[in-house]
């Protein structure tokens, strides 16, 4: 089926929730509103239970017999294993505050995708099994019986959900639904219930080192493939290295740096400002994904690909850690590596080898943000700017949900920006959609995939339309943006939602506007367009 | 339907309570042991509530950052919404739990012409608010039932509970703004579609039994004339684990009496936990500093990883070709 245009799935939006009540209204597997399941190649390669043929439509999911079993020894092992996870099976009121906050409530008016009712897909299974109340009293405590129904809902819903955490800012208790989402996809991949989408990039991240499985040597050559454009477009030529020892820095960014437009111009003007600087770094094809797609399955398979980050460092011989443009690389390394993974003691506390500033946030992990880095070269006065060079743009600004509300990164990209370009032609998306209470992409978690498309525009719909106002109001014409999944998938939400504009990342606009030494005078941007309209 | 099966919960204890009270031979049992017990239930239960949550672990260091983090010092960390230091958690716990400050961002999303459009909304935090603080003082309000002499601060806010009152008996305010939020809330829940849609019973019914509370209170001080005194010595009897039930008592404060039971019996194994669970939420009682201190994880399992020695033998030959450095000597 194909998408609807944009004003007949605005229309679709659902105004009011179904005469049934929820627990006796079934899940709706629609195509366009489901992804499909792990192929068992995948699925037996990571060493998740359970390979087998099967589709999300069918009737039966050709579950293990023992399934339910599965499932009740599961959440009872993670309520002892995580607080977040007990805490909020319990306390949450039902106020409602969340309802109207998820992306995806607001594009499907589906009530199941207010955050607290995809947590009661989950709690109420918890009351029926685990609380007196809920066994004495059923429904009328919000209990209910696991059946195979439940299991469809929780594979519809956990993946309708991109565990934003844009729900938790506004409850009163800081329920964090992300946490939910996150225990359901555990306990479905206990009993082979999982989506292709996430499970195939896990895997070539696993095995190849990144999402797509570009092999090392393809990698290289992707890269030395900018390096040319990086020329025509600046008439300079840089000089990446790859898993080169003793370099000082180790570089991770998310591979869809390296191979696709718009995040090409990103890695484009990274490598522009490290030419600039001079500094000592190097590639890792071995670690060439920042992104981490065991994140949207399990602990475990998040702790294995995150490994990769601090082996390959040590192998290196490296001081410390310098991270690209990403949404959830950053809260993986933010929130869970060095719990994970460290402690990083082989590392040294970073600092810059230009400006000197020791990141005394980042002494325990070692790594630190491109953007704070970056900023700090800028407030130093160690870069030559002209803002000019970026004039053909008016721009906004998309904070990504993980660095916003993950690790509270808003100022950092907001102050390059305003010094790589005029100032005057930046604009802020309605106060409502940016910074701590910015919208999803739609697509994040593992949810980029084309099958989804429906959900994904849907889920769109806030932040397209907070777009839309800036694009009318000011006539914006480029969402900046940090975030690899963003810039994967904002360039087809703003197809689908606001036309003609362009997706680009802060280091794109840095190196557009970067004064390299001895360079001859620039004509063309990162993007080989004319540096000015005539 | 669900209203209705909590409207006749209450319905039925609030009967029994009477009954129970009218009964001299069972005063005993809704005047001293009913309490007891309920009051047991509460703490016992509400202690293992908590010691069951603080059982389970926080592994990984979760803050939910509603503001600027702390890392280049010439940009202002927001300390309140991205706290770094404990200070600054104990400041947000503060905010949180005394003033709602997350309820307070609440806003209300509609669609208009195609567009979504953000409105502020404070009438939820204001009626939880008003709900919560009404409840807070009636609460220390009572306690004047069970000391003697009573505090000055109690007596003090005694009066300033009912200061615009003039004649007898005073009317306090917080009765009537209990009873009007408690009526906020409540239709709320039944006339906005997407929040019924959400509510079970056990939402109903909490609410239901705390508006029967205070309408027994504020009937008994304003309606139905009680024996003040009688009701008074057995509040102490029970404080002071001496109890006895003095003659005069009337039916209904042993209806208000049981409900009181009731809520605090239901308490610990109902949603009203999130009183002390928002203690608990490790989204918002953790300090963002999770690249500065290094949080431990104390189940943190072992993983099979894919080595750099594994990886190097599956794209050796390619690799060497590429001018990778290799760790191992390439052989054609």
């Amino acid at each position: 089926m194909a998408t609807p245009k944009p004003q007949e799935l605005v229309n679709t939006i659902k105004p009011a929730p179904p005469a049934t009540e929820w627990m006796d209204t079934p899940v709706d597997l629609r195509p366009g509103t489901f992804c499909y399941a792990g192929k068992p190649k995948f699925v037996e390669y990571l060493g998740f239970p359970f390979p087998r043929e099967w589709r999300p439509q069918d009737e039966d999911w050709k579950l293990p017999p023992n399934w339910k079993e599965i499932i009740l020894e599961g959440i009872r092992d993670r309520l002892l294993r995580f607080r977040s996870f007990h805490l909020f099976m319990d306390i949450c009121v039902r106020c409602g505050a969340c309802a109207d906050k998820c992306h995806f409530f607001i594009g499907s008016g589906d009530p199941k995708n207010m955050p607290v009712l995809r947590a009661e897909l989950m709690r109420s299974i918890y009351r029926r099994e685990f609380t007196q109340a809920g066994r004495i009293f059923g429904k009328l405590a919000g209990a209910r019986e696991l059946t195979p129904e439940v299991i469809k809902e929780w594979y519809q819903y956990f993946y309708q959900c991109t565990e934003c955490r844009r729900c938790s800012v506004f409850c009163p208790y800081g329920i964090d639904t992300a946490e939910v989402t996150m225990m359901g996809r555990e306990l479905m991949h206990l009993i082979g219930v999982n989506i292709n989408w996430i499970l195939e990039p896990a895997a070539n991240c696993f095995r190849v080192g990144n999402h797509l499985g570009i092999t090392p040597h393809a990698f290289k050559g992707s890269i030395e493939g900018l390096v040319d454009d990086v020329e025509t477009a600046t008439g300079i030529r840089v000089n990446p290295t790859f898993n080169r020892k003793g370099a000082e820095i180790l570089f991770v960014t998310p591979s869809a740096d390296a191979f696709a437009a718009p995040a090409i111009f990103t890695l484009m003007g990274y490598m522009l400002l490290f030419h600039q600087i001079g500094l000592d770094y190097t590639f890792s094809a071995y670690n060439s994904e920042g992104g981490n797609f065991g994140l949207f399955t399990s602990n475990e398979m998040m702790k294995r690909l995150n490994a990769k980050m601090y082996a390959e460092s040590k192998r290196l011989g490296v001081k410390w850690i310098l991270g690209g443009e990403c949404g959830h690389m950053w809260r993986v390394v933010h929130q869970y590596m060095d719990t994970m993974n460290g402690p990083a003691n082989h590392l040294e506390v970073p600092r810059s080898p230009v400006t000197g500033t020791v990141f005394e946030h980042a002494k325990s992990t070692k790594m630190v943000h491109i953007c704070e880095f970056t900023a700090d070269l800028i407030r130093n006065n160690k870069l030559t700017l002209d803002p000019s060079r970026n004039d053909k743009y008016k721009v906004t600004f998309h904070d990504s949900c993980n660095t916003a509300r993950g690790m509270g990164m808003m100022e950092e990209p907001r102050y390059i920006i305003n010094k790589v370009m005029n100032p005057a032609n930046f604009h802020e998306m309605p106060e409502n959609t940016i910074r701590e209470q910015t919208f999803c992409c739609g697509s994040g978690s593992g949810l980029n995939t084309d099958e989804l498309m429906e959900m994904r525009m849907r889920g769109g719909f806030p932040r397209g339309n907070a777009l839309k106002h800036v694009v009318d109001k000011h006539g914006v014409n480029l969402m900046a943006c940090i975030c690899a999944i963003d810039k994967a998938t904002l360039s087809s939400l703003v197809d689908y939602w606001v036309p003609g504009t362009e997706i680009g990342g802060v280091h794109e606009l840095l190196g557009n506007a970067l004064v390299l030494d001895g360079e001859p005078e620039r004509t063309q941007n990162l993007r080989g367009e004319p540096l000015k309209e005539d | 339907m669900k209203l209705v099966s909590a409207l006749a919960a209450v319905a039925i204890l609030t009967a029994i309570g009477l009954a129970g009270g009218s009964s001299g031979g069972l005063q005993s049992l809704f005047g001293i042991w009913v309490p007891y017990a309920a009051v047991a239930v509460f703490i016992g239960g509400i202690v293992l509530q908590v010691v069951r949550w603080a059982k389970s672990p926080v592994p990984f260091r979760i803050p939910t950052t509603c503001g600027q983090q702390r890392a280049l010092p010439w940009i202002k960390n927001d300390s309140l919404e991205a706290p770094h230091t404990t200070g600054a958690v104990l400041g947000r716990m503060f905010l949180e739990v005394f003033c709602f400050r997350s309820l307070f961002r609440n806003t209300r999303m509609k669609i208009v012409g195609g567009n979504a459009a953000y409105g502020s909304s404070k009438w939820l935090w204001l009626g939880a608010l008003a709900f919560h603080y009404a409840f807070f003082v009636i609460l220390i309000r009572h306690l004047r039932f069970f000391l003697e002499p009573v505090p000055g601060l109690i007596s003090a806010m005694d009066k300033a509970d009912s200061f615009f009152q003039i004649g007898l008996p005073p009317v306090y305010q917080t009765d009537a703004v209990i009873l009007a939020a408690l009526a906020f809330l409540l239709l709320r829940r039944l006339l906005e579609p997407q929040v019924r849609y959400i509510s079970f019973a056990s939402d109903y019914f909490p609410l239901v039994l705390i508006g029967a509370i205070a309408t027994t209170g504020a009937l008994m001080r304003y309606f139905v004339r009680v024996d003040v005194t009688a009701i008074k010595q057995l509040a102490m009897g029970l404080a002071t684990f001496s109890p006895a039930v003095p003659q005069g008592v009337g039916a209904l404060f042993f209806a208000h009496l049981l409900l009181v039971c009731a809520l605090l019996a239901y308490f610990p194994f109902s949603k009203l936990l999130h009183a002390p669970g928002v203690f608990l939420s490790p989204t918002r009682n953790l300090a963002n500093t999770s690249r500065e201190v290094r949080h431990i994880n104390p189940w943190n399992p072992p993983v099979k990883v894919h080595t750099y020695e594994e990886w190097e033998e599956e794209f050796h030959v390619p690799m060497a070709k590429a001018g990778f450095p290799l760790e191992k000597e390439y052989k054609e």
